[in-house]
């Protein structure tokens, strides 16, 4: 497979992640689209390691990985004391910042 | 001690410092009574040191000056500040050391019933004054003269304006310091103008370039004019006189020191110490000669009118002031210099003791008094010490200098103010008398008078200092007397006398055995009485200045600052309020939105590097 179908893949992937954070009403949807569009980053990083022969871009996802594991706890956590305050997990509701 | 400038700057330091004490250790200040013994303290030194610095320049008729270069620039310094003790300095500053002082004493009697914290303002604020007059009475140049005389002027603000929560105090105070501030803007014009032309402020130096003639004359009669100004604003020369009446809402001894004795006579003193300048231009003399005379004979119409027995004295100061300024215009500046000496004793101690009547009787008007004699039998006598010398008795104080001043006027070649000043001088014997007759003779009117008595140790001690004074000097003058500048008129000693006695006479004939009555007389001079009584509409005029001039002024300004300034700034923040007001709607609070706007910010920045160039 050539490096072209790596990225189309990640492409595809990213713009999936990218239509579910605009469109979906649900926080953890919006959640799920985010880690959508970083697993596609990541892809691209482990095609290009392998493409250049540069190990740089695997150690730079082993830590994306983790971090993004992080960041989906932290995430999961802030919607699940959102809801248990507010009674509701709809993005459009949360909106106490408005101007 | 042979140099008279070291006790005349130790004079001139005491009450310095007595001043810093009270004014840097508040705890000190609010104490009361022991910041006026310190403040009675150093100004018994001041005096004790003035008289030695008047010892030594008596005893050798030389002058002395300690000067330290001030102000300075690429062409040396511009100035000094020091202390010319001489002659005339070191008599003027015994005066005001002497009246100082005894005021000072005077005020602890006076002023007993004020609380702690306001007497140690109160002296406070005298330390000052007795600083600056001295300041201003040794001033070698025009510029420390002019330093010394605005702080002078300030502390008449503070004194008048004491009792601050009358209204009545507060208004006279603002109305003191403005009308002199009018004639201060001439005054500084005046001495810059002069430096221009001579290039130096100094005494000293300005007489010596009169002497040679190396002061170039052309506009010279300005300059004497513009500080002319200044000097009738001080001394309340017409029409700047308005303020010194009302400056009597001050405490009375306050009313003796500054407004009799010392401070307003600084305007006589600055011509006296520069009479050589004004002497090269006549017109302006001529000027100071008419304009003294018609305000002596103005005040004296104005006091015969007068019930409160303050305001008979002030208009009284107006008129001898008017004398002692007609005599400098003659061109005899002693004889308005000696006049201003035993003018600011007997006048201190008239103050002084209408004072005394008035702490005991607690009112201003002379008819609620009537009948003190009995009552208060020391007070009644060194008012009529007083009275008699303002009159121009023989063997009181007054008697000699007005005589002189009569006779400057006539031997000047100024014959309408000598007829002025004589009809004045008919007028101050009745008016004064008048006083006496309805105050200390007569029945009591009043009940209040039953418990009136005489005055205090602190208060009585004073008023004899000052009445023994005005005797000794007048026989002193009556037997050995300086020697006039002019040739004396045989007829003159006579007539003066004559006229003082015809105004005591008219006055007891009217107040005291009412053959005339006073109606009658009122009657006989009803439009002059009228127009006294409404102060010649001088204030009228002032207040008319003020309020047609300043206060349109005033209301354009603030119509500029509210509308033109204010309004500009107004419209800047309604308009930032209304567009934040619409912009805050792009604020959603909704994180998808942000994401579509991160989203198409991305598509922009992307659009802007791709695009060809």
């Amino acid at each position: 497979m050539s490096l072209n179908e790596y990225l189309a893949l990640a492409a595809v992937l990213f713009a999936i992640g990218f239509f579910g954070v605009m469109t979906r009403r649900n926080t953890v949807g919006i959640l799920l689209g985010i880690e959508l569009m970083l697993n596609a980053v990541n892809i691209n990083l482990v095609a290009f390691a392998r493409y250049n022969a540069d190990i740089v871009g695997m150690i730079f996802t082993a830590f994306t990985i983790p971090i993004t594991v992080a960041e989906v706890a932290l995430g999961l956590a802030i919607v699940i004391l959102m809801f248990r305050m507010r009674r509701t997990a709809v993005a459009d509701h949360l909106d106490i910042l408005k101007g | 001690m042979t140099d008279p400038a070291l006790p005349a700057l130790v004079a001139l330091l005491l009450p310095a410092s007595a001043f810093l004490l009270l004014a840097v250790v508040a705890p000190l200040r609010r104490s009361g009574r022991p910041a006026a013994y310190l403040s009675v303290l150093f100004a018994a030194g001041a005096l004790a040191s003035a008289l030695a610095s008047f010892r030594v320049t008596s005893a050798s008729g030389g002058y002395s000056a300690w000067l330290w270069p001030w102000i300075p620039t690429e062409a040396g310094p511009l100035t000094s500040v020091g202390v010319l003790a001489d002659g005339d300095s070191a008599l003027m500053l015994v005066l005001v050391a002497l009246v100082s002082f005894l005021v000072q004493v005077y005020s602890l009697g006076y002023l007993s019933d004020e609380s702690a914290p306001s007497l140690g303002r109160y002296y406070t604020y005298q330390s000052l004054f007795a600083f600056s007059m001295m300041g201003l009475v040794l001033a070698p140049n025009f510029v420390q003269l002019f330093i010394c005389w605005e702080l002078v002027g300030l502390c008449s603000y503070l004194l008048i304006g004491y009792w601050y929560p009358r209204p009545e105090a507060a208004r006279a105070a603002v109305k003191a310091f403005w009308i002199t501030k009018a004639g201060d803007v001439g005054f500084l014009i005046g001495i810059i103008l002069l430096w221009r032309q001579a290039g130096t402020f100094d005494f000293l130096e300005l007489l010596n370039m009169t002497d040679t003639g190396a002061l170039p004359l052309a506009g010279l009669g300005i300059i004497t004019f513009c500080i002319y100004l200044g000097a009738s604003g001080k001394s309340a020369q017409f029409p700047f006189h308005v303020w010194l009446p009302d400056a009597m809402e001050g405490p009375t001894p306050v009313s003796a020191l500054i407004h009799a004795a010392t401070m307003v006579t600084a305007g006589v003193y600055l011509l006296t110490r520069t009479v050589w300048l004004f002497r090269l231009t006549p017109d302006v003399m001529q000027v100071i000669a008419w304009n003294g005379a018609f305000t002596a004979l103005l005040a004296a119409v104005l006091a015969c009118v007068q019930t409160d027995i303050k305001r008979v004295l002030a208009y009284s100061t107006v008129s001898q002031l008017g004398y002692m300024m007609a005599a400098i215009g003659a061109g005899f500046a002693s004889a308005g210099f000696l006049h201003l000496l035993t003018h600011g004793i007997f006048k201190a101690l008239l103050f002084l003791g209408a004072g005394a009547v008035i702490h005991t009787v607690g009112t201003n008007d002379i008819f609620q008094m009537g009948g003190l004699g009995r009552k208060m039998p020391q007070t009644t006598i060194v008012f009529v010490v007083g009275t008699l010398s303002l009159a121009g008795i023989p063997f009181f104080g007054g008697f000699f200098s007005k005589e002189e001043i009569l006779g400057a006027t006539l031997a000047g070649g100024f014959p309408g103010p000598f007829a002025m000043l004589l009809l004045g001088a008919f007028l101050t014997a009745f008016y004064m008398f008048r006083v006496v007759f309805i105050t200390f003779a007569g029945t009591p009117v009043h009940d209040v008078q039953h418990h009136a008595h005489d005055a205090p140790l602190t208060m009585a001690l004073p008023l004899w200092i000052l009445a023994l004074l005005s005797v000794g000097l007048g026989t002193l003058f009556a037997f050995w007397h300086p020697r006039a500048e002019f040739e004396e008129l045989g007829w003159l000693t006579p007539t003066a006398v004559l006229v003082a006695f015809a105004g005591i006479a008219l006055a007891y004939v009217v107040y005291q055995r009412r053959l005339i009555s006073a109606d009658a007389l009122a009657r006989a001079f009803a439009p002059i009485r009228a127009a006294a009584l409404r102060r010649f509409w001088l204030d009228d005029l002032f207040a008319f200045v003020y309020r047609s001039l300043m206060l349109t002024l005033s209301r354009l300004v603030g119509w500029i600052d509210r509308y033109l300034v204010d309004g500009v700034l107004n419209v800047l923040s309604a308009w930032t309020l209304m567009s934040g007001d619409r912009l805050r709607h792009l604020q959603s609070g909704r994180a998808q939105d942000y994401v579509y706007g991160i989203a198409l910010g991305v598509l922009l920045i992307m659009l802007w590097t791709r695009w060809p160039r």
